[in-house]
């Protein structure tokens, strides 16, 4: 080991404590003092000190972006309920939460989770289908063209690099933003303003994903303040796989090819800076910079190779660059590198630069020696650049070579292994939730809140985003995101289906996918947004015809500074939601990921962004012929609401507009929830449903208007027909906008009425009304002399406006 | 029977060749995707097909203006070729990106004269946008046209869009008129009762709403509007099409493998 000129010794054998933490905060490795110290102690072992390649490699591969210390290490958990107190300990709160229920729900048709890129599900007895959701925040929050795009390219090459690679078939993105109506004197300091990062963010996924050619199908976009300084990026993908190719393996003597970009400077430290509070000082070269077409090109060519067995392994070069990728691939081999043979964009790189750096739309594959000439040749007919790099080895050492020189020897062992486990306190104190007081409008307070509440930036048509993503590239979209009855409305789909036939040739069958997010609930309550977004994804699919039997979720947790107690413990509560709501649904996870330290200083105070918790929900379709869409059908059709409406007020779009403290945040019932979902499925493949829509925000008043203008037609609504929960009588006001989960609207051809009251005999429904043929939408109370009348044309203008941009 | 032979021409950035060949091969076809460096490294392969298909994407990133890069790139490394095959009265489609590249290449709308004088420009709107459309066939204006891809359609079909420069725009009045007159212009952008539309049913400004053109002889045939995306029913939004299974996008691609049969 020696000081060359681009590779420098750092000498820590002798640092005290002080000096450690100066050293990871200088270098942005943002390593605490227990892991600089644990590193002090290895090299003392090895009685020298580091190279800066080594430190920057321990730095990547302990990242909280690579490692998920928090989530996987010990949390000293405190619940405060009232004067109660519950302590729990736990040694690894994945494993010991949303982990278990995969685990203990053990289902067959989960063919790969939680070890891959990507967790992959039964499609048929021949293919799995892949899905992976991943943020790109901080980079979003600097540069949101190429914060977002580089989140969707990364995310596309996590499903070419699950199993031996599978054929990406779809995109979804859900975005958190803060409001873009802000005006630009009330946005912090060297901040973009809301609505350039929107529109930015928007740009970059567009320009990705349709030169990549998949459709981006499913999404969401929350406004909030919270997010103003640190937007949220969600960015998913979901792929096809052959059976036989959803396993790899690395032998010893295998080659390390490295395949696609070339290595720059960019994105350096990504990996580290995640875990960083944001600020104006925020470096933008930790941004990466995307190539769509560079990453199309690897993407054609990897299937042959792939269908051709040329290779063994393979993954993609994400945060912390070749360290990660290589370290992945060499964790139980080792491996030895040699860096200048490493193709860059431009010379002048250090070595620790080079084997950090996460310059895009690479992949690196483990390629049996006799495949060396073929694979090279069948990357190269297609100006694909494909390098030899090294070799995986038996040492189970990682060996870095530059210029001849030995710049890093270190253990796999060490590297992988070698984090201490942090210990961290979660503290929460349970919100007692209380009753709004009884909130009481007229009919025109009634109108004026409905039309409020369709405009709402939550609720609004996010058409301007939707269309300028390609969704229908590969032809496989049949429920798409905006639905109507002849190709000109665009109403609001609850969830999109994709049908792959270009694939899988002759299949009837097709692939759900949606999400749920509120983050408002998040605010009082992470244990019921937590629930009721894995609710409201679950209603999503069901809604089109989705089978819950058959579906399998995932969870992004975004959340503030894990370091403060309050905030971690409103995670570790969220956790348990979703351990709990995954056993009660019978709906394993199958992958997951998490975004801590969402956190910026304005002006030397920090702020967290609120808890947000996604859940991306993918199912398979047995018959896509039998999926249904949202907009009203056919003039005398009934309207039913199917579950029951309780006094929820708490976190809804009502309680924004009309400012209404205090509230009950939406509980979620499982068991009668998931009865009502098993018989939508049932009615629909029988033919039963003509259309269906999940209420969800807005409550039942925003729901039914939805499906109504977005087929442009009238509908009649008895309020005082709608069940609702007995305990306290509620206002029509709280009966229209309360958000409780657990409830459908249906449309039904007067002949099916008796066969589908039959199915759904034992769960509590309301038959509330009928499509009206004079084109009005009408809820009318009797009771309570309430009469509310808006026209489907009008609602859909003022849903439509908000962001028409 | 004969087996007809598609080659559909790949490159870095083509992306809707799966589809296109699924559609192909749905109406009987034989159907290869061909890297563009075989070609130039078998000139002569090209005429082992009966059919040749350009489809959508983007090719080399649409970097300088869409479909540059390739149509360049074709005229350079195999122009000859290429005309040969179109003068050969073979059926050839260009899709989205196709259609650009058969424009600025100058197949269309006449491959004798193999030079570009007309262009597909950014969308009034100034963005990419995705949408349904409908369309306008020529036979509703005036006679059938000599086209052989657009036989048997009915007066107005739907099709889905997706695209950022498909304003079709002439080099000249002349050109227009021409187009007008020998019945080459197939496809026009309609409202839902055959009237001229507004944006968006209008989706770029195209001159005299064009959506799509053929050559004299009729057998090129070039349209923004994606109909291997509509084989089947189910992919319509609201599952229309016809015979209970298929989307009128079939005919198109039906209509060339019948034709060489």
């Amino acid at each position: 080991m020696k000081s060359t000129t681009n590779c420098k010794i750092v000498k820590i054998l002798d640092l005290s404590d002080k000096q450690l933490l100066e050293l990871s905060r200088k270098n942005v490795l943002s390593l605490s003092l227990e892991e600089m110290k644990a590193i002090q102690n290895y090299f003392k072992k090895l009685k020298r000190n580091p190279t800066d390649v080594e430190i920057e490699t321990i730095a990547q591969t302990w990242s909280e972006h690579c490692k998920h210390k928090t989530l996987t290490g010990v949390i000293e958990y405190t619940e405060e309920k009232g004067s109660q107190k519950v302590r729990r300990t736990y040694r690894n709160l994945l494993k010991e939460t949303i982990f278990k229920a995969t685990v203990e729900l053990n289902k067959k048709w989960c063919l790969s989770v939680f070890k891959d890129n990507a967790g992959v599900i039964e499609f048929d007895s021949k293919n799995g289908v892949a899905f992976k959701v991943e943020t790109h925040n901080h980079p979003s929050a600097l540069e949101p063209y190429g914060g977002s795009a580089t989140g969707i390219g990364g995310v596309i090459r996590d499903i070419l690099g699950v199993g031996l690679g599978a054929k990406p078939l779809a995109n979804t993105d859900v975005f958190c933003f803060g409001n873009p109506n802000t005006v630009a004197s009330k946005v912090p300091e060297g901040m973009h303003h809301p609505k350039r990062i929107v529109k930015g963010v928007v740009s970059g996924v567009r320009d990705y994903g349709n030169r990549m050619g998949i459709p981006t199908v499913n999404g969401a976009v929350y406004f909030d303040d919270g997010y103003m300084a640190n937007p949220l990026v969600y960015c998913g993908t979901m792929g096809i796989i052959p059976k036989n190719k959803i396993e790899k393996k690395v032998n010893f003597g295998d080659l390390i090819l490295v395949v696609g970009g070339r290595t720059g400077r960019d994105g350096i430290h990504g990996a580290t800076f995640s875990s960083i509070q944001l600020d104006q000082e925020s470096d933008v070269t930790a941004v990466q910079i995307g190539n769509p077409i560079v990453e199309k090109k690897v993407l054609d060519v990897m299937l042959k190779a792939r269908n051709l067995n040329l290779y063994r392994a393979v993954t993609d070069c994400g945060a912390g660059g070749l360290s990660s990728a290589v370290g992945e691939l060499g964790e139980k081999t080792g491996a030895v590198v040699y860096l200048n043979k490493v193709p860059l964009k431009y010379q002048g790189l250090s070595p620790w630069e080079i084997w950090i750096s996460e310059a895009q739309e690479r992949m690196v594959f483990a390629v049996p020696p006799k495949n060396k000439k073929k694979i090279v040749e069948i990357f190269k007919k297609e100006n694909v650049e494909a390098v030899f790099i090294g070799e995986f080895t038996k040492d189970k050492k990682l060996t870095l070579i530059y210029n001849n020189d030995v710049v890093t020897s270190m253990d796999m062992k060490f590297l992988h292994d070698g984090v201490p486990k942090p210990t961290r306190l979660a503290v929460c104190k349970v919100k007692e939730e209380k009753e709004q007081k009884p909130v009481k409008m007229t009919s025109s307070e009634i109108s004026k809140a409905l039309r409020a509440s369709l405009a709402d930036l939550n609720v609004c048509s996010k058409e301007w985003i939707i269309r300028q993503y390609d969704h229908e590239v590969q032809g496989q979209t049949v429920i798409k995101p905006l639905q109507g009855n002849d190709i000109e409305v665009s109403g609001p789909g609850d969830a999109a289906v994709i049908f792959p036939y270009t694939v899988v040739r002759g299949t009837k069958k097709g692939i759900v996918l949606s999400n749920g997010l509120n983050p408002q609930y998040g605010k009082i309550n992470t244990y019921k947004m937590a629930a009721s977004a894995i609710e409201e994804a679950l209603r999503n699919a069901v809604a089109v015809g989705s089978d819950v039997e058959k579906m399998s979720i995932l969870d992004n947790f975004c959340w503030g500074n894990p370091n403060k107690p309050e905030i971690l413990g409103s995670l570790v509560r969220a956790a348990n939601a979703c351990y709990d709501m995954s056993k009660a649904f019978d709906v394993p996870f199958i992958s997951g990921k998490d975004s801590l330290h969402n956190e910026y200083s304005i002006g030397g105070k920090k702020y967290s962004i609120p808890p947000a918790l996604l859940i991306s929900a993918m199912g398979v379709i047995e018959n896509v012929a039998n999926t249904i869409t949202m907009p009203l059908k056919n003039n005398g059709n009934k309207i039913f609401v199917l579950g029951i409406t309780r006094d929820e007020l708490g976190g809804s779009v009502l309680a924004k507009i009309k400012n209404i403290k205090d509230g009950i945040v939406p509980n979620v019932y499982p068991k009668e929830s998931k009865e009502i979902m098993k018989r939508i499925y049932k009615a629909i493949n029988k033919n039963l449903i003509e259309s269906c829509h999940d209420c969800s925000e807005g409550g039942l008043a925003v729901a039914i208007s939805e499906m109504a203008f977005s087929a442009d037609r009238g509908v009649k609504i008895d309020i005082d027909a709608i069940k609702t929960e007995t305990i306290r009588s509620m206002t029509i006001a709280e009966i229209l906008f309360s958000e409780s989960n657990g409830r459908f609207i249906v449309e039904v051809y007067p002949d099916n009425e008796e066969k589908f009251q039959e199915i759904f005999n034992c769960t509590v429904f309301s038959k509330v009304g009928y499509v009206n043929d004079d084109k009005k939408i009408i809820f009318e109370s009797k009771k309570n002399k309430i009469k509310v009348q808006e026209d489907p044309e009008t609602l859909l203008k003022v849903w439509q406006s908000t962001m028409n941009w | 029977m004969k087996k007809v032979k598609t080659l559909i021409l790949r490159t870095a950035g083509t992306n809707c060749d799966y589809e296109t060949q699924a559609a192909f091969e749905l109406c009987g076809a034989v159907v290869e995707c061909v890297h563009i460096n075989t070609l130039i490294e078998k000139k002569d392969k090209i005429f082992e097909y009966d059919i040749l298909a350009f489809p959508g994407g983007f090719s080399y990133g649409d970097d300088i203006a869409s479909g540059k890069i390739l149509s360049n790139e074709v005229k350079n490394k195999l122009g000859d070729k290429f005309k040969k095959f179109a003068l050969s009265d073979k059926p050839i489609i260009g899709i989205c990106n196709g259609f650009q590249v058969l424009v600025k290449m100058g197949l269309l709308p006449e491959p004798k004269l193999f030079e570009q004088i007309s262009t597909l420009s950014y969308n009034d709107s100034d963005k990419f946008e995705c949408r349904w459309v409908y369309l306008k066939t020529e036979k509703k204006v005036k006679n059938e046209s000599n086209c052989i891809w657009t036989k048997n359609l009915p007066d107005i079909i739907s099709l889905s869009i997706a695209h950022g420069e498909g304003k079709f725009i002439p080099n000249n009045k002349k050109l227009l008129n021409s187009l007008n007159k020998n019945n080459q212009i197939v496809f026009r952008y309609s409202s839902k009762d055959g009237s001229k539309p507004e944006y968006p049913l209008d989706p770029n400004g195209s001159i005299e709403q064009i959506a799509g053109i053929c050559n004299t002889k009729g057998n090129i045939f070039g349209l923004m509007p994606h109909p291997e995306r509509y084989v089947f029913a189910l992919q319509h939004p609201a599952k229309e099409g016809f015979d209970g299974e298929y989307g009128w996008g079939k005919i198109i691609f039906q209509n060339a493998v019948d034709f060489v049969k």
